[in-house]
């Protein structure tokens, strides 16, 4: 079996401190933490524990690859592909069989520990490393042969070149005119009304062009991925294009929420039923970590002190720290609409800046030696 | 067998192995009855085949096209209307009727001998199992003739021509190609007002064409030019009914000679009715 270990490095320095609370507002308690270079990876939660420690090796090559498309005749025949992917089952029930699991559930991921277990590689590049995936993810997608016996291509537009794509612009305007009849039959009948159910488009976006050309298995240029956008529009600013609504959506992707992806720590409470929570914020080396409790005073305290008299000078690094490490610990306590203006506001994304390194031949990150013409 | 039987098909010597870059090349088909040439050593399927195939040849309009399309069709779609005087190309003036108020009349009769021929021909190519590229630059009708060729179960190319799609071909789409044996062109100039290049590339690969030409339009490398309107809807729809009634009659025919021969129709005529 794999052994687990979990990487922690605390800081030397760690000071806390609480105050009295005052009058139904929040008390904040901060842990302050100076200091130059320290780590402090955040316990991670048990269902990420696997898959932080499998190291990423098994990278496929979708993830490399450039779309082959009509680059040349088909490299991997089809007969090659399917002992490819026999020999992955059979492959793949014997490394179970190796490592004492039941053959019937066990999964890529397993897969990808039994290799990382049984040849451990100190390579650093991603494709050094070695790789047991299914045929499919590791053979880019191809064309087969485009014509049959007899010569003639299959389809009606192989000599343009691009058949693909071309034929998607065809069907796309071929839909376009059958609306238009469609709408000329509804005002032959005084039946057209400007009011008709109109496709929703809120929270999709349309296919990026990487996207629709794995769907078409076709390199296309941006001219076309262009044209092909214009002539969608063109489908949706028809009254009636509603009639093609599941035409449209298979071009359509959903666009992810933004604010399902902020990690919401539920609530804790100590032992006199107040409810608490904290959230920790870095900037640029300063750190910070805040404790917030409800229904309380709204007396700030940092590491023991009150915050009028802690700071000095409050720099800016701190003032941000403090800032992220607030917005995080007031999360918990917050619905779903107000986590997501705190979001758009720009309260919960941490600053990323820090410090450019001096470089040789320069005088320090971007400026250069005075040049002197003799 | 059928595969084999079929590069004997057009021009009777396309063996794909012998051309070096691979392609296979067509020779201009006549339609007279020249002789096709036949391997020494003949089954007896192979001789059916050939009788199935110069069959067509003895008569002069075996798939009795004249009965589809008559002089009042193509005035009534507007076929002789030309461009104004001044588009004139110096080769059109022997299709040329006249000139009205400064528009050029195209002489239908004229037309009408063109359009014979030229179906004529196209039936032929059909009959006999070869690829027809129908080509057409005009964005307004690019998907009446696409639609056209989807119905016949032929091809289209109505975008933009890359340069070595017919010269360069082993490249472009991959060694064993087979290129078009008919390219009809329903407009042989491109956006631009020039002679498309298709119509340079095919007599370049020896390939025949067919052509609407309009009156501001070069017919002399069109191998069956048809002098005609190529602007008007109506026209356009007239040609593309008319071409995709040729290539199914053509298509049907043969499929009924091979059932009365009783020789099975596969791999030879690829396509819908």
């Amino acid at each position: 079996m794999l052994l687990l270990s979990t990487y922690f490095l605390f800081s030397p320095e760690r000071r806390t401190a609480n105050m009295a609370a005052s009058g139904g507002r929040t008390v904040g308690s901060f842990l302050w933490k100076c200091g130059n270079c320290c780590f402090n990876f955040n316990t991670v939660s048990s269902n990420l524990t696997r898959q932080v420690l499998s190291r990423q090796l098994c990278v496929s090559a979708v993830l490399h690859r450039k779309n082959l498309a009509a680059a040349g005749p088909e490299k991997f025949s089809e007969e090659f592909i399917k002992k490819q992917v026999e020999e992955f089952n059979i492959g793949k029930r014997h490394l179970a069989n190796m490592m004492g699991e039941d053959p019937e559930t066990f999964t890529q991921g397993d897969i990808n520990r039994s290799i990382a277990y049984l040849f451990p590689s100190g390579l650093f590049d991603k494709k050094a490393k070695p790789l047991m995936k299914h045929p499919d993810e590791v053979f880019p997608k191809q064309r087969a042969v485009q014509w049959g016996a007899d010569g003639r291509p299959f389809h009606f537009l192989f000599y343009t070149g691009k058949q693909s794509y071309y034929s998607l612009m065809h069907d796309t305007f071929t839909k376009a005119l059958a609306v238009e009849k469609h709408q000329d039959r509804l005002r032959g009948k005084d039946l057209f009304t400007q009011d008709a159910k109109q496709i929703s488009l809120v929270g999709s976006r349309w296919l990026l062009k990487e996207e629709l050309e794995e769907l078409l298995v076709e390199t296309i240029s941006e001219h076309d991925y262009a044209r092909f956008i214009q002539l969608m529009e063109r489908l949706l600013s028809l009254p009636y294009c509603s009639v093609e609504e599941d035409f449209v959506q298979r071009y359509r992707r959903q666009l992810e929420i933004q604010s399902s992806k902020q990690q919401v720590q539920p609530l804790q409470y100590d032992q006199h039923g107040v409810a608490y929570s904290t959230g920790d914020g870095r900037r640029k080396t300063a750190m910070g970590t805040v404790l917030l409790r409800d229904s309380g005073s709204g007396s700030i305290s940092i590491n023991g002190t009150n915050y009028v008299h802690y700071f000095p000078v409050l720099q800016d690094r701190q003032a941000g720290a403090l800032r992220l490490a607030i917005s995080r610990a007031m999360l918990s306590f917050l619905s779903e609409g107000q986590v997501e203006t705190m979001r758009q506001a720009g309260l919960l994304t941490p600053d990323p800046r820090i410090k450019e390194r001096k470089k040789p031949g320069q005088e320090g990150a971007r400026r250069k030696f005075t040049w002197k013409k003799r | 067998m059928a595969a084999g039987v079929l590069t004997k098909g057009l021009c009777g010597f396309r063996q794909p192995r012998i051309v070096a870059a691979g392609y296979s090349c067509s020779g201009p088909l006549y339609a007279t009855a020249t002789a096709v040439k036949t391997l020494p050593l003949q089954t007896d399927s192979t001789a059916v085949t050939d009788e199935i195939q110069n069959l067509p040849l003895e008569t002069p309009d075996f798939f009795r096209l004249s009965e589809l399309f008559s002089l009042k069709d193509l005035f009534d779609a507007r076929v002789h209307l030309g461009h104004k005087k001044g588009c004139r190309h110096r080769l059109m003036e022997p299709y040329l009727f006249g000139s009205r108020l400064g528009q050029d009349i195209i002489d239908l009769d004229q037309t009408m001998a063109h359009l014979q021929s030229a179906l004529n021909f196209t039936a032929h190519i059909a009959y006999r199992g070869g690829i027809i590229l129908f080509v057409s630059r005009r964005r307004q009708f690019s998907h009446v003739v696409e639609s056209t060729a989807g119905d016949c179960g032929e091809y289209a190319h109505t975008r933009y021509w890359q340069g070595g799609l017919l010269t360069n071909a082993p490249i472009q789409y991959g060694p064993g190609v087979r290129l078009p044996d008919l390219i009809v062109f329903l407009s042989t100039l491109n956006n631009v007002f020039q002679q498309h290049v298709g119509v340079r590339d095919a007599a370049k690969m020896n390939i025949p064409t067919v052509g609407v030409v309009d009156s501001n339009c070069n017919p002399s490398l069109v191998t069956y030019p048809v002098p005609g309107n190529d602007d008007t809807p109506a026209a356009m729809e007239l040609y593309c009914r008319l071409f995709k009634m040729t290539i199914n009659r053509a298509k049907d025919k043969r499929r009924q000679m091979e059932l009365l021969q009783g020789l099975s129709p596969a791999g030879l005529i690829h396509g819908s009715s």
